[in-house]
């Protein structure tokens, strides 16, 4: 399976004679999913008692608390992700100590891309798997007055958000690896920026169109730090069967 | 993991060491509940399989004999990163092959909870929780669930006791027939209600002649091969569905609270009996690796076949096949009465032909390499993820939540494994993970989520 995670993001150089780990991106999604777990976790922890201490019916200190809770979860999962390609990188490090050839069974690119999916994955299935229980029940779409979008606008934002914390994986990781700060704080923002538009909701212009903008900006830019360019596109495009693939910027 | 066999210092030591009588007691299980057979079969196939590893290494050590000494150091440490090397790649690949019958299990329990009522309604108790939670205070509801926890626990305690006298004392007829009782129910008895349930969840009409043919395809097929032989990936699926069955069985009759307390419980019993000196669940393993036995052949969920046919050492190419059908048959039935879950919480490798590039053995496929897991901990995973999703006011995040922490405390011991290279308790990681992933998702992560979708907020 590891081979089929390859194929995404062009083909890796394998060391000679030697496998890459089969099954490990699969195995190591769960990993990512549990670190988003563990950050919604906290931040839901300081949210929760943040709601018990204040008053429940000043309606502005509540939704002010929505906000914050809002924002540091986003801050939470960020610095998780740092924390996990901190883990990550020791433990690559101790892998190529132990390799004969110097190589590592698993490249760094192959890991932020698992752990992008395996953060998007997971915080798509929490937004949705409860509104997908509700869709099968007998019930009215919007009756008191709501939008009536509601559930096709949801699929489409978490299908947004699993696509940008791919791309944000692939971004957050080459910026770790190359020392590129700025490039987490783009992370960051954009994180922010995508959550922060969803206060527009129901204003669903307001926050979806930002977040495709958004994403096929984080796209292209994950792209081309994996190694795409132009030409690989026209030539994809055009099916044509010269050489070089997209190679992995490493 | 299961490669420390290849290293030849391993071989050259004593015979006590973990390792080496952890590997020569992963020979084929025994064969066949047939009368005269299992311990005389047993001991063939251990002896052969001795002779298999040993010839296997005997090149190797030809070969290290004949390199200058300080060659010798060297090769060691290249054979040890290569081992490691290999453990890690092949650790990922146990992962997933446990992965995969545990989700299974914990899907088909999920999914019958949440659309069969019956078993999630209150119909009475077990025998072995005999004090009720309908009680007005929280004090005494908590005192009871402790107190059926007690006995719970110590009706465990006692038949794993008397399971490892009757091992001990080669009572061997008494176990099978034992096993083979509980399986019998559990294959006809439990699948005849889970069927009529669900029939009558879907309004499905089914005359009797139609449900008496199913259910005895059903479970005669079931018992053959799970004490007998079959194919491997049909064995495979008859245990998830037997475990299955068992949990919803639990997650029908334990209350409430009683669950919970349970589960932690019994995942510290876990702990104690499998790792502590005088556990019953240790005396077991070694008593077991003292007689060159498998481990307990019998409520153990195998991922991997044993052989592989395409070996070129010739007194071996006509052994292989059987033992290959050895292998597919008697990994695990149920025992319907959970003593017998405790001592089918080990986790153990199995550890096969060598792949070390011994030119005699270059054919041997990847595939047969294999971890074994106790039904007893599918059984208790599952009790866990279904009793979430039928107690966790119907919210799929909590379930989900408990899944994943289960498959990370999974992945965890398996990676303890690698490095300890025995047998582990499985339960203890993940239960504690799926608890407190329970609790904290139910109470504080539901309300947060809950608002934000209401909003619909994306964080």
């Amino acid at each position: 399976m590891a081979r089929a995670r390859q194929g995404h993001q062009g083909p890796v150089l394998v060391p000679a004679g030697r496998d890459k780990a089969p099954g490990t991106g699969i195995a190591l999604e769960q990993h990512w999913a549990f670190f988003w777990l563990v950050s919604l976790l906290l931040s839901s922890l300081i949210w929760f008692i943040a709601v018990k201490a204040s008053d429940p019916n000043d309606e502005p200190l509540q939704k002010g608390l929505l906000i914050f809770g809002v924002m540091f979860s986003v801050l939470l999962q960020e610095a998780f992700r740092f924390l996990y390609y901190k883990l990550l990188r020791k433990a690559i490090e101790g892998l190529v100590a132990l390799s004969e050839d110097g190589c590592s069974p698993i490249s760094i690119q192959q890991m932020a891309y698992v752990a992008g999916v395996g953060f998007g994955l997971m915080s798509g299935a929490f937004s949705m798997i409860n509104l997908l229980a509700d869709a099968l029940g007998p019930g009215t779409v919007g009756i008191h007055g709501d939008s009536q979008l509601y559930f096709l606008t949801s699929a489409f934002m978490t299908m947004v958000l699993i696509f940008l914390h791919t791309f944000w994986g692939i971004l957050f990781f080459h910026g770790c690896e190359n020392r590129r700060w700025w490039e987490i704080m783009a992370v960051v923002v954009m994180h922010l920026a995508v959550s922060g538009s969803t206060f527009c909701n129901p204003l669903y212009v307001g926050s979806l169109v930002p977040s495709y903008l958004l994403m096929a900006v984080a796209a292209t830019w994950a792209y081309l730090l994996s190694g795409g360019s132009a030409q690989n596109v026209r030539r994809f495009l055009l099916c044509s069967q010269s050489g070089a693939s997209p190679q992995p910027g490493s | 993991m299961m490669i420390t066999f290849m290293n030849n210092s391993d071989s050259e030591e004593e015979p006590c060491n973990e390792r080496t009588s952890l590997m020569s007691a992963e020979s084929p299980p025994v064969p066949s509940y047939q009368d005269g057979l299992p311990a005389s079969e047993a001991g063939e196939a251990q002896t052969h399989r001795k002779r298999q590893t040993g010839s296997s290494h005997s090149p190797n050590n030809a070969a290290d004999g004949n390199v200058s000494d300080s060659g010798v150091p060297v090769r060691e440490s290249a054979l040890e990163n290569e081992e490691e090397e290999l453990t890690l790649k092949y650790g990922a690949k146990h992962v997933i092959m446990l992965f995969v019958p545990v989700t299974l299990c914990m899907i088909v329990v999920v999914a019958t909870i949440k659309s069969v009522r019956f078993y999630t309604e209150k119909n009475g108790q077990l025998i072995y929780t005999p004090f009720s939670e309908d009680t007005p205070s929280v004090g005494q509801r908590l005192l009871n669930s402790v107190l059926n926890t007690i006995i719970m626990i110590s009706v465990i305690v006692v038949m794993t006791v008397f399971l490892v006298l009757l091992y001990k004392y080669r009572c061997y007829k008494f176990i099978h027939g034992w096993l083979i009782l509980s399986s019998l129910m559990l294959l006809f008895l439990f699948t005849y209600i889970y069927l009529g349930e669900v029939l009558k969840t879907y309004n499905v009409a089914m005359d009797y002649p139609t449900l008496i043919l199913v259910i005895w395809n059903f479970g005669a097929v079931g018992m053959i091969c799970i004490h007998w032989k079959g194919p491997l990936q049909l064995q495979q699926a008859y245990l998830i569905m037997i475990s299955a069955l068992m949990a919803l069985v639990f997650i029908k009759y334990l209350p409430e609270w009683s669950a919970w307390v349970i589960l932690g419980a019994i995942s510290i019993y876990d702990l104690m009996a499998v790792l502590c000196p005088k556990g019953p669940l240790r005396m077991l393993v070694e008593t077991a690796q003292e007689r060159n036995e498998p481990i307990f052949p019998a409520l153990i969920y195998s991922s991997a076949m044993m052989w592989t046919v395409g070996m070129a050492k010739p007194d071996t190419a006509a052994r292989a096949p059987s033992q290959q059908t050895w292998d597919t048959a008697e990994d695990g039935r149920e025992n319907h009465r959970s003593p017998s879950h405790s001592d089918s919480e080990i986790l153990e490798t199995r550890s096969p032909v060598p792949t070390h590039p011994i030119a005699s053995l270059e054919e041997l496929e990847e595939e047969e390499r294999g971890v074994k897991l106790g039904l007893g901990d599918f059984i208790f995973y599952s009790v866990l993820v279904g009793k979430a999703a039928a107690t966790a006011s119907g919210d799929w995040n909590t379930t989900l939540a408990c899944f994943v922490a289960i498959l990370i405390g999974l992945c965890l011991t398996l990676l303890l494994l690698a490095v300890f290279k025995k047998a582990l308790p499985a339960l203890p990681i993940s239960i504690t993970f799926g608890l407190v992933f329970y609790f904290s998702t139910d109470n504080l992560v539901r309300p947060f989520m809950d608002t934000l979708a209401s909003h619909q907020l994306y964080i």
